[in-house]
């Protein structure tokens, strides 16, 4: 039997008494492209954060590969919001992706990391710029480039959280462009408020607003969200049919 | 001019000066790309706690303040963690009650305490040969603990989030960042005094981060900046007999205007 990249079952996750997640019930194979939607302040991230062990759960159970959440052995790759980078913070980009990785105390880079770094960066399109502050790139590139740092990990798993906020929607195609190449060797989460901007791409949507609506392929959900009514309203404002929908 | 050089409290003061400013260029480098200024002020301030008990115990009160200042690191560190109040209120319940302590201990220490001044506001002038080499080993500890955990530092500085996914224990790291400055505060009390620690932990750091952007040039950068500011305040304040540690900090406060003004044209031309 296959094991499962991320079993979430039953989980339930309070802040404060308050619930932010309910009953969540999830499965995510080793090969799947899903993007999770939901309004801001649904449990989107923090759904994300259960998986990397970042946020504990008060009730259920979660497997990351068959193994508990929060182990650093874990193959998960990780692209957090992009709001919590300082834009000047004295850094380049070869040293930005060397640090994905990471080994321990007192373990210096190895020839074999800086290798993956130069790899990971042709990858994603950013070697030229190797040598370059932060602080100098465009928001895609800055995204490209903490994509690379996830990838230099050689993960099985990335999660990616509002990856297109900072991107110019002409760069997002290309963006699209790079995930349907890493797909082919790792599962893919991304999180998104905006289902119009999403699911022309991935294979499967995860309707998320503290409790799980819906999960299942893309040509499926229109017709399930627009009985869900407590799913995000801005869903089906968003252009349904003619952009969930794929051509076919 | 240079008959000055000649005294050896002008000697003790040189070397301060290099000593202080290893320490600012070094721990500064973090407060200031950290963004933990306010954290440092509060454990600065705190330090005058362990200033007053050494007083108090008849002991030197530079020794007694580096366990008293890395404790009061450790808990505004614990505090704003895992305690659910917000930061900056923790930080400046801690920052005062350190002061208070400090006074507190001084008050029922019997006698008159002559150089209690200096301890706030700095005496560069009058540091003692004991007080130099406390600040020369706490300086070394502060050098190898950051050639030691330069990676993990510069994690949890960038993206702390991203650190502990990838396996860092960043709230160690974090509280012994907090420890390398209550140490650099011990260092710089003697020069600056508590009150006006903050400017050297802040201002060689933030010009050195306006000419580079990487973390071991700005250290450099910053200790050279710090030697020639520290060294530039202390003439000053010798030749107009102006109070040194005062005159220090008008220094470096300039020399952040000259900068950013310079600065200014460059990216105006």
């Amino acid at each position: 039997m296959v094991v499962n990249a991320v079993e979430i079952n039953d989980v339930c996750v309070k802040f404060n008494k308050h619930p932010v997640l309910q009953d969540i019930n999830l499965s995510i194979e080793i090969n799947d492209f899903l993007a999770i939607i939901g309004p801001n302040g649904g449990g989107k991230s923090t759904l994300l954060k259960i998986i990397l062990g970042l946020v504990t759960v008060d009730q259920g159970e979660v497997k990351i590969f068959g193994e508990d959440p929060g182990n650093p052995s874990n193959p998960i790759g990780y692209l957090p919001q992009h709001v919590s980078f300082d834009p000047d913070f004295p850094i380049n980009v070869f040293e930005t992706v060397l640090s994905g990785r990471y080994h321990g105390f007192f373990k210096k880079y190895s020839d074999e990391d800086r290798i993956k770094v130069t790899d990971a960066l042709r990858e994603v399109g950013m070697l030229e710029m190797q040598d370059r502050q932060m602080s100098q790139l465009s928001g895609g590139q800055m995204q490209r480039v903490f994509i690379a740092r996830a990838i230099v990990r050689e993960p099985k798993l990335l999660l990616l959280d509002e990856p297109m906020a900072s991107i110019d929607p002409e760069m997002q195609n290309s963006f699209y462009n790079l995930l349907l190449k890493l797909r082919e060797r790792m599962a893919i989460v991304l999180v998104s408020h905006d289902v119009g901007a999403v699911s022309s791409h991935v294979e499967n949507i995860a309707c998320l607003n503290r409790k799980l609506y819906y999960h299942g392929a893309v040509e499926y959900a229109a017709a399930s969200l627009e009985k869900m009514y407590k799913c995000p309203i801005d869903l089906l404002s968003h252009g349904i049919p003619h952009r969930v929908l794929k051509k076919h | 001019m240079t008959g000055i050089l000649e005294y050896s409290f002008m000697q003790n003061a040189f070397l301060a000066a290099v000593l202080v400013s290893v320490a600012c260029g070094l721990v500064g480098t973090y407060v200031v790309i950290k963004r933990i200024v306010f954290i440092s002020g509060g454990i600065s301030h705190a330090a005058f706690g362990g200033i007053g008990l050494g007083y108090f115990l008849g002991i030197n009160p530079i020794m007694a303040a580096i366990p008293f200042s890395i404790l009061s690191s450790l808990i505004m560190g614990i505090t704003s963690k895992k305690v659910k109040i917000s930061e900056d209120t923790a930080i400046g319940i801690l920052w005062s009650f350190g002061m208070a302590i400090g006074i507190i201990f001084i008050n029922l220490t019997p006698g008159y305490v002559p150089d209690l001044m200096s301890y706030l506001f700095g005496s560069i002038l009058t540091v003692p040969v004991n007080d130099i080499i406390i600040m020369f080993l706490l300086d070394l500890i502060i050098i190898i603990t950051v050639l030691l955990f330069y990676r993990e530092f510069q994690g949890i500085s960038f993206d702390e989030e991203f650190s502990q996914v990838i396996g860092m224990p960043t709230t160690y790291i974090y509280l012994l960042l907090l420890s390398m400055v209550a140490l650099s505060v011990v260092v710089m009390i003697k020069v600056v005094g508590v009150i006006l620690v903050i400017a050297l932990l802040t201002i060689p750091a933030a010009i050195a981060k306006q000419y580079t952007y990487k973390i071991g040039h700005m250290m450099v950068l910053a200790v050279i900046l710090g030697i020639i500011l520290t060294i530039g305040g202390l003439f000053v304040s010798y030749i107009f007999n102006l109070a040194s540690g005062a005159t220090i900090v008008l220094v470096l406060s300039l020399g952040f205007i000259c900068s950013s003004v310079i600065q200014k044209l460059r990216n105006a031309l």
